[in-house]
């Protein structure tokens, strides 16, 4: 017995010095250069198939081993992970608010919009509705959402981008049929009266309607909800209102951490690569919008034409946004209250 | 038990105490309740010769009480089993079997119920697994699980955090058992408490406080940064969060395990001259490996299985820092059924394996905790 005690004390100690060597092996002796891309949650078919097209170009144009790892959270928890020190060489985060909290924690440096094409913006994207098979409740745009009985599944606008979006596409179509501040709050507050549950992130907001089959309309990401109708094989179908918000998920580099990592440039390039023909035609085909007009012409039917509003419709910016609707004590906080205060 | 016989013996006792030095069993055998006889029983028993020399895990004590003769032994055998059967009159038994009967409605009722629920909570959902795993097939589960380099190395992951996290664990649980069990100081039950602890806090919040530590916003973060250490999101930060919600399992088995066994052979060695490591290899841990071998599993299962603290400190890179439990939920989210649930059926694996090994283990260390118990009650006897 004894001999076996010692064993196993030697085993577990020969394991974890092995552990050290491993990791600080793969650091320095790997030939491939290591990119680490922290995007939000249902970006992970267009990353992977973006990497694959990148990692050959690169890999033929400059003859160098390239490995690029994603990974995939809520918008703000990924965040707040960078700014914790994950070593992110680039972030595709949901949200302009979330990019900016990096920004003020000193990772990235100021005027980063401006640092690529586009404000920084690759693709965009929007907020749409995927009801039931057939369509039960005959939910066509956003006042149907009111009808009696429909159950509305959407996230937590506090803890998720596409709950911010969902929240800020209700307030902006209500202002764009016509209606004022104060009928927008009106139509709002009575919206989330429908929602039963409030998921954290936007893949469980999914499961919850898709899965446990919760709820009569699920407002989500317009390539998530095309995500969702091709897994649910003819249970579920996309309805598009008359008008959405423009979500736009900006990129940016992390500069405090390429600086260490000496991969500025290629995180630059990068990023410079998903405004490619190439990388633009791989966008389109995992639906989200292409900047590139060309390229969106060519997906024109996958892309059905509704009326867009910029953020400035409901807000001064993203940042004024957040503070108008979702801070501490705001909009969001109060219609939050005032349901409970009825219920 | 026979009024005359027992004044007698008690008599007897009292009357010669020096015999109960050299004929232990008799003196054992015949004072006190049932309890006590039925060990006698088996210690008489075994003094004829049936014992095997490896049940005699005693200190010198029993050892002198089995020079006792045959014949005496045998006369103490049939003795005890006599007051055994006095003991409980056999109508009270079958009085007490017939309170004990309820209506058949009721038995069937509770024994469905209980089936249905274990049926639905646990054999439904656990075959689920294996169902869902091999659903496309034997060869896609081969290459769910091996074919994907990132879930190739979540595995090997596990198993390099797991073992970690449980050799710091074992040397922290023995020594911290040890001085539970063996000493009184100051601070003694705060540090039991601390040991606790880990049970108390919610994963979740064990991770955050690394984050706290290590992160860089955190106390030691900009200094970890300039050194170039890695802790948060890489693998030294998945072994403490393993091992601070795993630093309960193995000093808690032990703790009771050395209390009932007693420090007496541990005085003993030393009184004969050994060193502090020789009491340990050579008393201590034979006489704890059982339990000590429970808590290894039980706090390794919990290493493989740990969820929650990991996901906080992870940073969820996939080939990096992603364990089976994170790489089981990311596969999830991403549509990636069959592949999940071929890693969870994995993981299953290894806890019905670990739940086969407790079962064995634990009949040995409540085998080994009787033995203790039983000497202890033979000594205070004798």
């Amino acid at each position: 017995m004894t001999r076996i005690h010692l064993a196993c004390v030697a085993a577990a100690l020969v394991l974890a010095g092995l552990s050290g060597c491993s990791s600080e092996a793969g650091n320095s002796n790997s030939p491939a250069i290591e990119l680490l891309n922290v995007s939000y949650d249902p970006t992970r078919e267009l990353w992977k198939a973006i990497n694959y097209a990148f990692t050959a170009k690169h890999e033929k144009e400059a003859g160098q081993a390239l490995n690029i790892r994603v990974t995939h959270a809520g918008s703000s928890s990924q965040a707040r992970s960078v700014i914790e020190g994950l070593e992110a060489d680039v972030v595709t985060l949901a949200m302009w608010t979330d990019t900016d909290a990096v920004a003020r924690a000193g990772l990235i440096d100021a005027g980063w919009e401006s640092e690529l094409p586009n404000n920084a913006l690759p693709y965009s994207s929007t907020i749409v509705f995927v009801v039931r098979k057939g369509n039960p409740k005959q939910i066509q745009d956003w006042p149907d959402l009111l009808k009696q009985g429909v159950e509305i599944i959407t996230p937590n606008p506090k803890t998720s981008g596409n709950g911010k979006l969902s929240f800020l596409a209700a307030w902006g179509a209500a202002l764009d049929r016509g209606g004022s501040e104060a009928d927008a709050l009106a139509y709002v507050t009575e919206l989330f009266k429908h929602v039963p549950v409030l998921d954290s992130g936007a893949r469980a907001a999914t499961v919850t309607f898709a899965q446990k089959k919760i709820g009569d309309v699920h407002l989500t990401w317009e390539n998530e909800a095309r995500l969702e109708v091709q897994e649910a094989q003819g249970e579920l179908e996309i309805v598009y209102p008359s008008a959405s918000i423009l979500a736009e998920p900006l990129v940016a580099v992390v500069d405090a951490n390429v600086k260490r990592h000496g991969t500025a440039d290629i995180a630059r390039e990068y990023l410079e690569f998903l405004y490619t023909e190439e990388a633009q035609e791989i966008i389109a085909r995992n639906y989200y919008r292409p900047s590139k007009e060309a390229i969106l012409a060519k997906h024109k039917e996958d892309f059905p034409e509704i009326r867009l509003f910029r953020i400035s419709a409901v807000a001064k910016d993203w940042a004024d946004a957040h503070a108008r609707y979702f801070a501490e004590g705001a909009v969001f906080d109060k219609i939050s209250e005032g349901s409970r205060g009825e219920q | 038990m026979s009024e005359p016989h027992l004044q007698f013996v008690a008599h007897d006792r009292r009357a010669a105490p020096s015999a109960s030095t050299t004929t232990g069993v008799p003196a054992a055998a015949s004072t006190r309740t049932l309890v006590p006889l039925r060990q006698s029983t088996r210690i008489a028993a075994r003094s004829l010769g049936t014992t095997r020399a490896g049940d005699l895990t005693s200190g010198p004590g029993l050892r002198a009480r089995a020079t006792v003769t045959g014949t005496a032994a045998i006369e103490q055998v049939s003795s005890a089993r006599a007051e055994a059967r006095d003991a409980v009159p056999t109508n009270d038994l079958s009085n007490w079997k017939n309170a004990q009967q309820d209506p058949l409605w009721v038995r069937l009722t509770l024994i469905g119920l209980a089936v249905g629920s274990l049926l639905l909570l646990v054999i439904i959902p656990v075959a689920n697994v294996f169902y869902q795993a091999l659903s496309a097939g034997l060869h896609a589960y081969w290459d769910n699980l091996f074919n994907d380099p990132d879930t190739r190395h979540s595995i090997w992951l596990t198993l390099i955090v797991a073992p970690t996290a449980v050799g710091a664990n074992l040397v922290f649980g023995v020594a911290a058992a040890w001085a539970i069990a063996r000493f009184r100081f100051p601070g003694r039950s705060a540090l039991t408490t601390l040991i606790d602890l880990p049970f108390a806090i919610s994963p979740v919040v064990a991770g955050l406080q690394l984050v706290l530590l290590f992160g860089l916003r955190g106390y030691f973060g900009p200094w970890l940064r300039e050194h170039d250490i890695h802790v948060i999101f890489a693998l030294p930060g998945l072994i403490l969060a393993t091992m601070f919600v795993t630093l309960p399992f193995i000093a808690r088995e032990l703790i009771p395990v050395l209390e009932a066994i007693g420090p007496d052979e541990e005085l003993a060695a030393v009184s004969l001259g050994a060193r502090g490591w020789q009491v340990l290899w050579k008393i201590t841990l034979p006489n704890i490996k059982w339990g000590l071998l429970y808590g290894i599993l039980l706090c390794n299962a919990r290493a493989m299985g740990e969820f929650g603290a990991v996901y906080v400190v992870s940073g969820h890179i996939p080939g990096q820092t992603q364990t089976m439990p994170l790489r089981v939920d990311r596969l999830f989210q991403g549509y990636n059924t069959p592949g999940s649930f071929a890693l969870a059926s994995l993981l299953m694996l290894l806890a019905l394996v670990t739940l086969v090994l407790k079962t064995v283990l634990e009949r040995r260390t409540q085998r080994e905790l009787a033995e203790a118990a039983k000497l202890h009650t033979v000594e205070i006897e004798s």
